[in-house]
């Protein structure tokens, strides 16, 4: 089976975000005012192969602790949903 | 008899030469090492380099985390070899789990390039042995990610076992406790903020980093790697 994953790495409340505190300062100018709580993150997409979606769920997970995320820094949400025909031709997937 | 001192070079490293000329102005015998070698080639001590390892992709040091040569440099640290990382190198060290803790962006905001001053708070380490502990060095930082961040648990294990070697004396980028620099408990390990290379010439302004550079020197000829 073939899985489309997103993984969305954010920063931990309280991390400094640049990125995040610029856009903000940056909004009233455009007429956005009523935003508020800009964070920016990164998202980080691919696909895996695995016999089941707990077999992919969990090998994302190990990814994610060893290099996507930095635990002290960030935290992450994965998506995953399974792609491709379900019959034994397989699709374009 | 001079100390072989291995310089890793990753991708993106592009403070390689200036350690070289620092550590060679020392009498030491710098090596460059590149980051897909696998051996150290019997170095008395390791110094990793600022820059910008593999683009700083994802996150500063996550990538170069998985370069070849980080296993023996895990090794070397591990039997209790002298190993540095200045800046970039600090970053690396600690995605690497060789320190603990990470350095996130600097608080204001702003890549910061600057003079600064720090004290040497322990010199239980690689890059403070024999320096009077309240002496304050001048040394340049040049960093975006820069402000050390750790548990809270951490940051307790680091004052109470002397492992905050270096801090500022007026903090730049909001690191927690101002550290500027941090050993892991042997004191073989160490990691800095500043860049000490860069203070090794009166023509730079300081002279200072020829301290921490000269300890390690002399760690890196000592038989248990540390001068206690």
């Amino acid at each position: 089976m073939k899985f489309a994953v997103t993984v969305e790495v954010r920063l931990l409340p309280g991390i400094a975000d640049p990125q995040g505190a610029t856009l903000e300062r940056a909004l009233p100018a455009l007429g956005f005012d009523e935003v508020a709580g800009v964070r920016v993150g990164k998202a980080i997409r691919f696909t895996i192969s695995a016999v089941d979606e707990q077999t992919a769920r969990d090998r994302v997970g190990e990814l994610c602790d060893l290099l996507l995320a930095n635990p002290v820094m960030e935290e992450v949400g994965v998506t995953l949903e399974r792609v491709g025909s379900v019959g034994p031709t397989g699709g374009k997937g | 008899m001079s100390a072989r001192v291995a310089i890793v070079v990753f991708p993106g490293s592009n403070c390689e030469h200036d350690v070289a000329l620092a550590l060679d102005g020392l009498g030491a015998d710098p090596n460059f090492v590149w980051h897909t070698d696998v051996s150290l080639r019997n170095a008395d001590a390791v110094v990793l380099p600022g820059g910008f390892a593999h683009g700083d992709y994802l996150r500063p040091g996550a990538l170069a985390r998985f370069s070849p040569i980080m296993k023996a440099i895990g090794d070397f640290a591990a039997s209790g070899g002298p190993v540095l990382g200045i800046c970039n190198g600090f970053q690396i060290l600690c995605e690497a789990g060789l320190l603990p803790g990470a350095l996130q962006k600097n608080q204001r905001l702003k890549f910061i390039c600057a003079p600064s001053r720090v004290r040497v708070d322990s010199n239980h380490s690689v890059i403070t042995n024999g320096i009077d502990e309240g002496v304050t060095l001048a040394l340049p930082i040049n960093h975006f990610d820069g402000n050390y961040i750790c548990d809270a648990r951490t940051a307790a294990d680091l004052r109470e076992t002397n492992s905050i070697i270096l801090r500022y004396t007026a903090n730049p980028n909001g690191s927690i406790d101002d550290i500027a620099g941090i050993s892991n408990l042997k004191g073989n390990v160490a990691g800095l903020m500043p860049h000490p290379e860069r203070a090794c010439d009166p023509l730079s302004g300081s002279v200072d980093g020829e301290l921490l550079l000269r300890a390690l020197v002399r760690a890196a000829l000592t038989e248990d790697g540390i001068a206690r």
